[in-house]
């Protein structure tokens, strides 16, 4: 009877756990698995899950049967028999435990090695990215490209990638879930992990360190192309953006120019204080989190410190807003021209 | 009324009386009601940003404030509510459970409790200075906490983390010199009751832990306030010489709390089993067992900051290993029962209603062990689950349990049964409800202290669920805090002994003479109380003749000395001179006062002793 309550109450919240795996937005998800190292990881919390719900149901029972049958009932005021110990009983869960755990210390230091592992060790001249985290922001470089980017990634399904992670500021945190675990972006120091995408797909990356007013919202973008596809974009990306055909838009490049260009640049292969703009026209998003269309260009421009938009990105080393600088008309030029920066 | 002239005698005003006790029990009070007070700011402070994350995209409160509260939460709840409430119950029995008469130094004893209320009024403070609240969260990362990137905040946070480390640091010394040196007679090591033993272990790692947050703090502290650059990377620093300092202490601090509850509930499942502790022994192998561990697992925070597989695989196998003691105890606890005449009281509806929520804690933080696993589980909402489990599930469980099966020895009247248990029930699933969904939010991608989430991630339902169990854990707390004013109000008058219970507080009279025991206690075995009434004794066999007590003076030198440290604070923030010489001067010269001025402590007379007839 007791056995058989266990066996239940192990399937039904088996079940449960199977039901939740299915859960979540499947461009983030970590239960809802599109890498290979986010593969081994759910694999790896799904055996420690099991061992950990059969540990709690053995208790549990023990848990509610003792409740049950040794409760105090009325008028029962006997003396309970005044038990020292089982020296028996005390080595079974000391010894059960720790069998428990050498299972599952085996293949939790054999991924730890593999996760560890240089790009190269399966990918044959892996594609390198140097990621730098600022504040509120991600710059991301492809030396052997000779690109600079931002906020969005893009990188070849179906093989590693190199990552390099750095920081300007503070202390970051690079997180795909449905790729892969998380590497923090330390200042002053560089970590190296490799990431591989099963499938092309657009995956959703968080910043998952504390690092400042808009934590919340540093969002950025991992996209798995099909290889071909891939070396299309790295060969769209070094093509100059076509001139803008309306006047409005070359009115905008100008005031662009005059503008902006201390810290943004255009060129593929240029480094600059904050985001390169290059291609910005088809990014997924606006600041990492807004839908990409003018409005938002605009109210990002106005200011982007703004309560709704990104809250203490216009300090010292951030972009400052520009309602008090330019007019309207002229914002919603230079967001006109912003739009015609594409790579297609 | 008593002739006598003695200072315990003299008519005294309440508040005078306290600023100036150096009574184990009434300084048990003073932590009792701090740290209530801290308990009550941070769970506010918790409802508002499950306020603010209970809708995706709210406006409630957004970047800094967020982090403001997110940060003060966290340490107000750890360092200025958890701590304070350990001592508290450590103050409130274990004098008592040894046969002592107080502690080993009581003009320290109330240093210690004075040093950390002003270090954490010190930190609250700041939310009504110009510079806002600290919004570095409570593990204050360098570069985040230096003055490039946060203002005063963060300086109020190091002074006043400083302030209080400081007075957890003297109490850690004073228990620990108490424990070893005031046994009553026959009261070995293996006969101290299990509270007293885990309270014997936490003030040893508080002793080795807190020097670790002290240097770390003194760095900071040099580079914000002195341009020293420790932290900056520019200047040849390193940023994660802080999270190390911070986690050698951060993580014993974590067994610091968990441990004084286990020692609870070994008190109070015995007594409500009507059994003896199963497996003694082994408990007391466990506690110490686990407290060595927890200098060797510091790292298990740190596994994503680029430490390689080699430290990261060292530090997962030393912190599973933790599992094992930990389960030996549940086990104990468990085949304590087993066979046992279990009531349910309130204060034991605490001690096994912790049972599934702490293993529940305890098995995610074996998953959160593994580097693999923990590269998704690190810094995402799972992590914000696991420690909710463990400390809510687990310390604050814990607490409460002591708090309902203390309470009578510490003020003299029974807590209400009947909200003790709405009490219990309502905080039970509140909890769940609020943190069990965590757990899935955080492997659905959702990172920690994010002040929001956008819609369409599928993360709306449970930071609902979860906002809805965090406003029924605050109906749950003002149930409490009625069930706190009426019994003060017209509680019922507690007997010496109302569990019947097993230890040599219960054998004095509810609340104690200020001197404890009339005579010292003998003690015959592990649960001397029991054994004396199994034996048909009321009392318990004095190992003493009645003499002349000798009692310490009360002193405001603590309080005054804790206040000029205190005012200097604010020099040190606000770089303002003439304020630090005033308050250090203030804070050294009480110092002196007390190094010269001799203090003998005065009598009381055998004859006074029966006068009063206890």
């Amino acid at each position: 009877m007791k056995k058989g309550n266990l066996w239940r109450l192990l399937f039904l919240v088996s079940t449960l756990a199977l039901v939740l795996t299915g859960c979540g937005d499947p461009e983030l998800s970590a239960l809802d698995p599109k890498g290979t190292g986010a593969d081994m990881q759910l694999d790896l919390i799904m055996l420690s899950l099991y061992i950990m719900l059969g540990v709690m149901a053995v208790v549990i029972v023990i848990f509610t049967y003792v409740l049950i049958r040794y409760r105090q009932r009325p008028g029962d005021n006997h003396i309970p028999k005044q038990v020292e110990g089982n020296t028996k009983l005390e080595i079974i869960w000391t010894v059960i435990p720790i069998i428990l755990l050498i299972i599952l210390a085996v293949p939790t230091v054999y991924q730890t090695f593999v996760l560890a592992e240089d790009a190269a060790e399966t990918t044959e001249d892996p594609v390198e990215i140097k990621v730098t985290a600022h504040q509120y922001w991600w710059e991301v470089e492809y030396p052997e490209y000779e690109i600079v980017t931002a906020q969005d990634i893009y990188i070849p399904a179906g093989e590693r990638v190199h990552i390099e992670l750095t920081s300007v500021d503070v202390i970051h945190s690079f997180w795909v879930p449905a790729l892969g675990g998380k590497m923090d972006a330390n200042p002053g120091l560089v970590n190296e992990m490799w990431l591989e995408a099963k499938q092309p797909g657009t995956y959703k990356g968080k910043c998952a360190e504390l690092c400042g007013a808009s934590h919340a919202k540093m969002d950025f973008k991992v996209v798995a192309l099909e290889r071909d596809q891939f070396e299309k974009w790295v060969a769209d990306m070094k093509e100059p953006a076509p001139e803008p055909t309306t006047v409005s838009a070359q009115e905008g490049k100008q005031l662009f120019e005059n503008n902006c260009m201390a810290c943004h640049a255009t060129d593929a292969g240029q480094k600059s204080l904050g985001p390169n703009l290059n291609g910005i026209a088809d990014r997924k998003t606006i600041a990492g989190f807004m839908d990409n269309d003018k409005e938002n260009l605009e109210k990002w421009i106005t200011d982007p410190a703004a309560r709704d938009v990104k809250p203490g990105s216009s300090g010292p080393k951030g972009m400052p807003a520009f309602h008090d600088k330019l007019t309207e008309e002229e914002i919603s030029k230079v967001a006109e021209y912003l739009q015609t920066l594409t790579i297609e | 009324m008593s002739t006598h002239v003695s200072h315990a005698h003299k008519k005294k005003n309440i508040l005078w009386d306290y600023l100036t006790t150096v009574d184990h029990k009434k300084i048990a009070i003073l932590y009792l009601f701090a740290g209530t007070l801290f308990l009550l700011i941070g769970g506010i402070e918790a409802i508002l940003m499950r306020l603010q994350l209970m809708v995706p995209e709210n406006d409630l409160f957004v970047g800094t404030t967020f982090n403001q509260l997110l940060t003060m939460h966290g340490t107000t709840m750890i360092f200025f509510a958890a701590m304070p409430l350990v001592f508290a119950l450590m103050n409130a029995a274990i004098p008592l459970q040894i046969g002592a008469r107080d502690v080993a130094f009581p003009f320290l004893n109330s240093l210690g409790f004075w040093l950390f209320f002003f270090g954490a009024t010190l930190t609250n403070i700041s939310w009504f200075t110009s510079g806002g609240a600290p919004e570095i969260g409570w593990t204050a990362y360098a570069p985040l906490a230096l003055p490039e990137y946060t203002g005063t905040g963060s300086d109020y946070y190091v002074l006043g983390l400083q302030l209080s480390g400081a007075g957890t640091l003297i109490g850690g010394i004073n228990f620990l010199v108490t424990i070893i040196n005031m046994r009553a007679p026959g009261m070995t090591f293996m006969r101290m009751p299990l509270f007293t033993w885990t309270s014997f272990v936490i003030s040893a790692l508080i002793l080795f832990a807190f020097p670790p947050l002290t240097v770390g703090l003194f760095l900071m502290m040099f580079d914000r306030l002195f341009g020293a650059n420790f932290f900056d990377v520019t200047m040849g620093g390193n940023v994660i010489i802080w999270e190390h300092l911070f986690w050698i202490f951060g993580h014993p601090e974590v067994y610091i709390l968990i441990l004084p509850a286990f020692g609870v509930f070994s008190e109070v499942i015995p007594t409500f089993s009507k059994k003896r502790l199963f497996g003694y022994h082994s408990m007391v192998f466990a506690t110490t067992l686990i407290a060595f561990l927890s200098f060797m697992v510091w790292v298990h925070h740190m596994f994503t900051v680029g430490l390689g597989p080699v430290a990261n695989s060292i530090f997962a196998v030393a912190t599973t290993a933790i599992a094992v003691p930990t389960g030996i105890k549940v086990f104990n606890w468990l085949f304590t029962m087993w066979g046992g005449r279990i009531q349910f009281t309130t204060a034991n509806m605490w001690a096994l209603g912790f049972i599934p929520s702490f293993v529940m804690g305890g098995v995610t933080g074996v998953m959160l062990a593994l580097p693999p696993a923990d590269f998704q589980f690190h810094d995402s909402y799972f992590v914000v689950a696991h420690f909710h489990y463990v400390i809510l599930g687990g310390v604050v469980f814990g607490l409460f349990a002591g708090l309902y099966y203390w309470w009578p020895k510490m003020f003299g009247t029974l807590l209400n049964e009947k909200l003790g248990k709405l009490h219990f029930w309502l905080m039970f699933i509140g909890f769940h409800m609020a943190f069990l969904p965590q757990h899935w939010l955080g492997l659905m991608g959702m990172p920690r202290r994010v002040y929001t989430y956008l819609e369409g991630q599928q993360l709306d339902t449970w930071n609902y669920v979860s906002t809805i169990g965090a406003l029924i854990m605050g109906v749950a707390t003002i149930v409490f805090a009625i069930n706190i004013v009426m019994t003060f109000v017209k509680g019922e008058k507690a007997p010496a002994d109302p569990w019947d219970g097993r230890t040599l507080e219960w054998s004095i009279p509810s609340p104690p003479p200020e001197y404890n025991f009339k005579q010292t206690p003998l003690v015959k075995g592990i649960d001397a109380f029991w054994i004396e009434k199994m034996q048909g004794n009321k009392e318990m066999t004095p190992a003493e003749p009645l003499g002349d007590i000798h009692m310490p003076s009360p002193s405001i030198l603590p309080f005054i000395m804790s206040l000029g440290f205190f005012i200097a604070s604010f020099g040190f923030i606000y770089h303002v001179l003439p304020v630090i010489i005033i308050g250090m001067g203030i804070g050294l010269g009480s110092m002196l006062a007390r190094s010269l001025k001799d203090d003998l402590g005065y009598h009381i007379h055998t004859d006074e002793l029966q006068e009063k007839g206890v």
